[in-house]
């Protein structure tokens, strides 16, 4: 079922404010306004606006340090994104967090995390919560196919499928654990994981984000009906380097792999042109999201920039409740 | 103990712990116990016994044998409204859940800006001389106590195992809990019938003296007792204190203590290097240097892996006897 215009609107709004967001966060890295590095999610849109698109307010998800994406899909606001890159006061974490921590209770965010795979218990545990309280809530647990390697994800995966619980995991296969392609580090076949654990999974095209926003409302709902976890095999491609300063690629992988991602398997590109040519939306509509986005990314960007950081004093505070 | 009690009974560490997790069962519907064999079986140390039957298989959750599963769950689970106690097994296990307690349960409020909370208990057990051998025999509490983000609980009593118990299901941070396994029986001690809880950070003089503070935690404390005893018979009066947790730590009462004797000594079952009684040992320097007649000594397990031979396993932990003669030459008796 497709579904009504100004959803798929919103999709490609969303996408677009992630995009033009991750292009800022680079462009702070490169003027030296932004402490440390970030993972940017340029490329892979469409899996986080297609799955938190099939999601309530209060259903929850856990990211990963290529976060970005998943954050402003569940809602964040650019500002104190930005103003939380920058490690100022006002951003989402006091400063405290920074790129690879945004957390965000308001938005069901559980927090990004950079243990790869260090989410699958929190998520797992946040769906344990939703079916003990019978609150209706599924949780969705982001992780790249680096994750596969990591033994908590299965153990995750035995206790949500023994019990029921509404979480659903979703791998975001970009192809690449930061430098190494995932045949050189992932035997055997990904969906044979799952389904050794009896839990439904499926392979999606991760840059088409209303195949991706179909695969997850299925799932979604069913995990809401009581009927248990899923596994979604995201396939995508991450078009920067594995953080803002990886520039010299060539080493792991080829730059014409790149142009063929980038100029054929865009997925605010393949988005634009569906709309365009079902009637969803004309050009112009389009352009004017774009003008909106972009002034509204500048002005979060001089927020972020123009407050200030956290007073040193302030150090030792949160770290009890 | 609060003068107020109304009925005290004499009941054993294991009888008290298990009674402050069914109170607070009954009280909150939030607070559920989840581990391997907590269930029917009661634990392996049949701590939990009856608590299923009152319950129910919903609250008292058998777990595949899977720590770190389980732990990460119970971060998640208490993240968004519940308060989930998390039964470890042996404290040895506490390898497996590493990641789970220091990178996630310990830092989330912190990375969170103080927006994410984690009220989670994870019971852990400690003690050696029960012949287990290297790998289910170890007293690991230092690990946890070295984190910021945790709180770290070593009860020695049943009084104080109830009342921290109640005070650590009642915390929004996640708590550590050790409990000895040996003092499960053996240790036993009056609790009163009414509804209490002991603060964090509180420690107590479990023996007043004169002549020499005997620091001890948890097993260790009645190994500290059982000295002062020994030293009272050559004059020698001993002031036994008991952190209660490690973190937070009152070190206003154990450098009051040392300031008051002038000579202390601190008593661990952890590994001696790199552990507990070094940390407590500084506090005391730094806080009673020019009260003290010479340096606070410590004891602690052995720097080796547990072994299994009672005639080697002995030798690894602190006696009575080893407290009662470092006592004695440090009192120059
Ligand atoms: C447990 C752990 N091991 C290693 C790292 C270092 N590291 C950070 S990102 C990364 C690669 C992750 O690859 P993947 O999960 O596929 O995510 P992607 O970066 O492709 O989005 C590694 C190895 C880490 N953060 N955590």
């Amino acid at each position: 079922m497709t579904p009504p215009t100004d959803k798929l609107i919103q999709m490609y709004r969303q996408m677009l404010a992630i995009r033009l967001f991750e292009e800022r966060v680079n462009d702070l890295y490169t003027r030296a306004l932004m402490p440390g590095l970030a993972h940017l999610y340029i490329g892979e849109e469409a899996v986080a606006v297609g799955i938190c698109a099939a999601l309530t307010n209060e259903d929850y998800i856990t990211s990963t340090h290529r976060g970005h994406g998943h954050c402003l899909a569940k809602g964040a606001s650019p500002r104190l994104m930005f103003a939380e890159l920058l490690g100022k006061e006002a951003g989402y974490c006091k400063g405290k967090g920074g790129s690879m921590h945004i957390a965000d209770p308001a938005t069901g965010n559980l927090g990004a995390n950079a243990i790869v795979g260090g989410s699958a218990g929190i998520a797992t545990g946040a769906a344990f919560s939703a079916k003990y309280l019978k609150n209706n809530r599924v949780v969705v647990c982001f992780f790249g196919e680096g994750a596969l390697g990591q033994g908590l994800l299965y153990e995750e995966m035995n206790l949500a499928q023994l019990w029921k619980l509404p979480v659903i995991f979703a791998c975001e296969n970009n192809m690449y654990n930061e430098y190494t392609h995932f045949s050189e580090t992932t035997a055997g076949d990904i969906l044979g994981r799952p389904a050794a654990f009896g839990i439904a999974a499926e392979a999606v095209d991760g840059q088409d984000v209303r195949a991706v926003h179909a695969a997850a409302t299925t799932y979604v709902e069913r995990a809401r009906r009581g009927e248990g976890p899923a596994f979604l095999l995201l396939n995508t491609y991450r078009y920067r380097g594995h953080h803002v300063g990886d520039i010299a690629r060539e080493y792991y992988r080829p730059k014409q792999e790149e142009q063929h991602w980038s100029s054929t398997r865009d997925p605010i590109m393949l988005m634009s042109s569906w709309l365009l040519e079902q009637k969803h939306a004309d050009q112009a509509t389009l352009e004017a999201i774009q003008a909106e986005l972009t002034s509204e990314m500048d002005a979060a960007v001089d927020f972020a920039v123009n407050s200030p950081y956290p007073d040193p004093d302030k150090v030792g505070q949160d770290v009890y409740a | 103990m609060p003068e107020t009690a109304t009925s005290v009974r004499e009941i054993s560490f294991g009888e008290a712990i298990r009674e402050a997790l069914a109170e607070e069962l009954r009280r909150d519907k939030t607070v559920l116990l989840m581990g391997e064999d907590v269930a029917e079986a009661g634990t392996t140390f049949k701590v939990l016994k009856g608590l299923v039957e009152e319950f129910g298989t919903d609250r008292i959750i058998d777990t595949p044998i899977s720590e770190a599963g389980f732990a990460g769950l119970g971060v998640g689970a208490a993240m968004t409204g519940l308060r989930p106690v998390i039964d470890l097994m042996f404290g040895d296990f506490l390898t497996l859940v590493m990641d789970q307690l220091v990178n996630q349960a310990a830092k989330i409020h912190y990375m969170s800006g103080g927006k994410w909370k984690v009220p989670m208990v994870l019971r852990a057990t400690m003690g050696a001389t029960r012949r287990s051998a290297a790998q289910h025999s170890q007293s690991l509490h230092a690990w946890p106590s070295h984190v910021p983000g945790l709180k770290v609980v070593i009860p020695s009593t049943p009084y104080d195992a109830k009342g921290l118990m109640k005070t650590a299901i009642r915390d929004d941070n996640p708590v550590v809990f050790f409990e000895d396994k040996i003092s499960y029986t053996k240790v036993k001690g009056p609790v009163p019938d009414e509804d209490y809880a002991i603060p964090f950070g509180v420690a107590d003089v479990k023996r007043e003296g004169r002549d020499i503070t005997l620091v001890g935690t948890s097993s260790m404390v009645q190994v500290a007792l059982g000295a002062a005893a020994m030293l009272e018979d050559i004059g020698i009066s001993a002031e036994v204190v008991d952190p209660r947790t490690t973190w937070p730590l009152d070190e206003k009462t154990l450098v009051e203590s040392a300031k008051k004797t002038s000579r202390a000594m601190v008593i661990d079952e952890g590994y001696f290097r790199y552990g507990v009684t070094g940390e407590i040992a500084s506090v005391i320097q730094e806080g009673a240097f020019y009260d003290l007649d010479g340096p606070v000594r410590r004891l602690g397990a052995m720097h080796v892996p547990i072994p299994f031979s009672p005639s080697l396993e002995d030798v690894t932990v602190p006696t009575e006897r080893d407290v009662f003669e470092l006592a004695r030459k440090m009192c120059n008796k």
